[in-house]
C-alpha cells in the first residue's frame, strides 16, 4: 500500500485583499524506503503542503480542502486529538531552524525523555537508556553527557542533529525534512545530509525533503516534485528530470545554476521574479516568464498531465521542452 | 589619485581581534580572532572570490575593507592613501572609491525614503561629484544600467520591490559614485536561484562595461566559480590557500579547499554514486582559542605533530597555499 498519498490538496489563507491560495491542487504520492524531493522557490507552497500533510497549520485562519492519506487513512477529516496522534506518532518532522523547534529552557534530553514517556508511557529510566540511543544513532560524540545539555550549547549541525533524534524517537513511518540543511555551512550539510540517507536506509521510512537546493536534490533523491505558484509543475524521477526536464520552469532552474564542477560562460536568468500568491498571473502561472509562451498560455491552465515513463509536466509544449532538453 | 600599477586595492597583514567578556564581570574572556593576518592584492577590473565558512571572518574582512570597522592591526593601501588612516579631505575621496554591496536587501535600503532619496544620497555628501542639476538625469541612467524602469520606480519605496529589484538598487548606489573596488557581502544568498543569476549576469555586465573591480564574499562556492578570476579561501581567521579559478577548482592544494569542494552537492544525479566526499568531522573551533600551528590540524586528515607545533606560511607564488603538505597539483 501507498505510504502517503495526497490528493487535489488546496490551502487558502484569507487576506486584507482576498485570498492567498497557497496551494491550488498538489497531488503526490510516497512510498516506504523512498525520497521525495518538493523543490521550489520562496512563495511557492512547498512549506505550506508540508505543513497541511502534517497537520499544524491552524484551521481556521487557513482553509484546507482535499485528501492526505496515510497507509489509506484519511487525515484531514479526522478529529482533532486522533489527527494529533497520528502527527506526533507516525510522521516525524525536521525543520530548518532548530533554535526554533527545540524548547530553550528544558535539556535535549529531558525533551526527548518527556516524548518518549508520553507517546510511548516508558518508565524514567528506560526513556533515559533510549535518549542516550537515539543521540549516539545520530553520531553525537559523548551522548551520555550532551543530554544534560540545553539546545544553545550545542552548534547549528549537532543541534540539527538532535532534532532528527525526535523526529525518529517514535520510529515514525514518514519522515518530513523542511529544509533541513540551507543553515547550515556546506561542510556540515553534507554530514546531516548523509546521516539523513543513512537513517531512512536502516528503517525503511519514506522521506519528504523540502528544499530550494538543486543539488541536495540531485545528490539524495529518488522522485522530485517541482512547485511553481502552488501547484506541481513537474513530477518524475531525479534522473529524468536533470536528465531532461519536461517544464521550461524546470529548464530554466537548471541552466540558472552555476556550478562547481565546471564553469560556464553565461547563466541563463529567467526574468522577472516569483508570483504574489495573492494576485496569481492568468492562465499558466508562469507564462510571463516563459520564453516559450503562446497565446493559449494566457489563457487556458496546464493540468498536471501524465507522460510516458511515470512522469508528468504541467506544460501546454510539453513534448517541445521535452524535444530540446533531452541529453 | 588611482596607482599607476594595475593594483587597486592591497590589504597587508589585516588583523582583527574583538574582546570577550570573561564570565566574571570586570575579567577578560579572552579575543576573538575574527581576522588574523591576512593580505592580498586586488586588480583594476578583476574579481577576487572569498570563500568561508560562517565564522571564519569573511564578513569583517569586508567590513574593514570598506572601513567600517577599525583593524587591530595591519593596513588597507588604496593608491598612496591607508584606509583607516585616512582623516578628512583624503577620507571622503576613499570613501567615494570603495563601495560596498550588503547580503540583506530589506534592511540595507532605508524604508521610509523613495528610490530617488536613496539614489541621490550619496551625491548630497559628496555634492562636489556631480552638478545638482544633472543628477537626477545621473540617477535615472543608473537605474536603467541596473535594469528598473526610471520612469516606473524612481518615486516607490523599498518595500514595494523583490528581493532581487532591491538588490539592483542597492548596487545602483553603490556604483553612483563611480568606484574603482566594490566590495560585495554575500550579496545573492537571500535571493532565489531564478533572481540569483539575473543579479550575478549584472555584476558581469558592469564589470565589463565600467571597469570596477570587485571583492566578492560568499559562503556558496559555485557562485564564486562563476563570478570570479582568482578565489581566496578562509578559514578561522587566515588565507588558506589563493589561486586563479581554474587550478584552485580544479587541483586544489589545501586539504581544507579540497574537503570544502567535494561536500557542494552537484546538480547531476548520474554520477552521484561514483563520487568522491572528503566527509570532515565536526564543526570549525572556536575563533577564541583556535587550535595550535595550523588551524585546521584538528579536522585535517593528514595532520603530523609538526602541525601542532608550526603554523605554515602561506607561501608565495601564483597559487600559494598554507599547508605543511600540500596535495599534489
Amino acid at each position: 500500500m501507498t505510504l502517503l498519498e495526497v490528493a487535489d490538496l488546496r490551502v487558502a489563507f484569507p487576506g486584507p485583499t482576498g485570498d492567498v491560495n497557497a496551494v491550488n491542487g498538489v497531488s503526490l504520492h510516497v512510498e516506504a524506503g523512498r525520497t521525495l524531493a518538493i523543490l521550489g522557490e520562496s512563495g511557492s507552497g512547498k512549506s505550506v503542503t508540508a505543513q497541511a500533510v502534517m497537520g499544524i497549520l491552524d484551521a481556521p485562519p487557513a482553509r484546507i480542502g482535499g485528501s492526505v492519506r496515510l497507509h489509506g487513512r484519511e487525515l484531514l477529516t479526522l478529529p482533532r486529538k486522533q489527527r494529533d496522534r497520528v502527527s506526533g506518532e507516525e510522521i516525524g518532522m525536521v525543520f530548518q531552524d532548530a533554535m526554533a523547534a527545540l524548547n530553550p529552557v528544558f535539556t535535549v534530553g529531558h525533551q526527548i525523555v518527556e516524548v518518549l514517556r508520553v507517546r510511548r508511557g516508558m518508565s524514567r529510566v528506560d526513556a533515559r537508556r533510549r535518549a542516550v540511543e537515539l543521540v549516539e544513532r545520530v553520531r553525537i560524540p559523548a551522548a551520555r553527557d550532551r543530554l544534560r545539555d540545553y539546545p544553545h550549547q550545542f552548534s547549528g549541525g549537532m543541534r540539527q542533529r538532535i532534532m532528527i533524534a525526535l523526529a525518529i524517537a517514535l520510529e515514525p513511518d514518514l519522515l518530513i525534512a523542511d529544509e533541513p540543511t540551507t543553515a547550515l555551512d556546506v561542510t556540515v550539510q553534507a554530514q546531516v545530509m548523509e546521516l539523513l540517507a543513512e537513517i531512512q536506509r536502516d528503517s525503511g521510512m519514506g522521506l519528504i525533503l523540502i528544499t530550494h537546493d538543486l543539488g541536495v536534490v540531485a545528490e539524495v533523491a529518488d522522485d522530485v516534485a517541482v512547485m511553481y505558484a502552488g501547484r506541481i509543475v513537474e513530477r518524475g524521477t531525479v534522473e529524468q528530470i536533470f536528465a531532461g526536464p519536461a517544464h521550461p520552469y524546470t529548464e530554466g532552474l537548471l541552466a540558472s545554476m552555476p556550478r562547481v564542477d565546471r564553469r560556464d560562460e553565461q547563466l541563463y536568468a529567467i526574468p522577472g521574479a516569483p508570483p504574489n500568491p495573492a494576485r496569481l498571473p492568468a492562465g499558466c502561472p508562469f507564462h510571463p516568464r516563459c520564453p516559450r509562451v503562446t497565446d493559449e498560455c494566457r489563457v487556458t491552465l496546464p493540468p498536471l498531465a501524465a507522460l510516458p515513463a511515470d512522469r508528468a509536466s504541467a506544460c501546454h509544449h510539453h513534448e517541445e521542452v521535452l524535444r530540446a532538453t533531452r541529453r | 589619485m588611482p596607482p599607476a600599477d594595475d593594483v587597486v586595492l592591497r590589504v597587508e597583514n589585516l588583523v582583527k581581534h574583538f574582546p570577550v567578556k570573561g564570565r566574571i564581570p570586570f575579567t577578560s574572556g579572552g579575543v576573538v580572532q575574527a581576522v588574523d593576518g591576512v593580505s592580498f592584492e586586488l586588480r583594476r577590473g578583476e574579481t577576487l572570490g572569498v570563500v568561508g565558512e560562517s565564522g571564519c571572518g569573511k564578513s569583517t574582512l569586508a567590513r574593514m575593507l570598506v572601513g567600517l570597522e577599525q583593524p587591530t592591526s595591519g593596513a588597507v593601501r588604496f593608491g598612496e592613501s591607508v584606509v583607516h588612516e585616512a582623516r578628512g579631505r583624503e577620507l571622503r575621496a576613499l570613501r567615494r572609491r570603495i563601495q560596498i554591496v550588503l547580503q540583506d536587501p530589506y534592511t540595507s535600503l532605508n524604508p521610509r525614503r523613495t528610490i530617488r532619496e536613496i539614489l541621490l544620497q550619496p551625491f548630497e555628501i559628496h555634492p562636489d561629484v556631480l552638478d545638482r542639476r544633472r543628477r537626477v538625469e545621473r540617477i535615472r541612467e543608473l537605474l536603467d544600467l541596473v535594469g528598473l524602469d526610471p520612469d516606473l520606480h524612481l518615486d516607490r519605496y523599498p518595500h514595494q520591490f523583490s528581493g532581487g529589484q532591491r538588490q539592483r538598487i542597492g548596487i545602483a548606489r553603490a556604483l553612483a559614485l563611480q568606484p574603482d573596488v566594490i566590495v560585495c557581502d554575500e550579496p545573492v544568498s537571500a535571493l532565489d536561484v531564478s533572481v540569483q543569476a539575473q543579479v550575478v549576469n549584472l555584476l558581469e555586465r558592469l564589470q565589463d562595461e565600467l571597469g570596477v573591480a570587485y571583492v566578492f564574499i560568499a559562503h556558496d562556492l559555485s557562485v564564486v566559480r562563476h563570478i570570479s578570476d582568482r578565489v581566496a579561501v578562509m578559514y578561522l581567521g587566515k588565507l588558506v590557500e589563493t589561486g586563479p579559478e581554474r587550478g584552485l577548482y580544479e587541483a586544489p592544494r589545501h586539504p581544507y579547499t579540497s574537503a570544502l569542494l567535494s561536500a557542494v552537492p552537484v546538480p547531476d544525479p548520474a554520477g552521484r554514486s561514483g563520487r568522491q566526499r572528503i566527509l570532515l568531522a565536526g564543526d570549525p573551533p572556536s575563533p577564541v582559542d583556535p587550535p595550535s600551528g595550523c588551524r585546521f590540524r584538528t579536522r585535517c586528515w593528514q595532520a603530523t605533530e609538526t602541525c601542532a607545533t608550526t603554523e605554515p606560511p602561506l607561501a608565495a607564488g601564483p597559487h600559494p597555499v598554507a599547508c605543511h603538505y600540500p596535495l599534489a597539483a
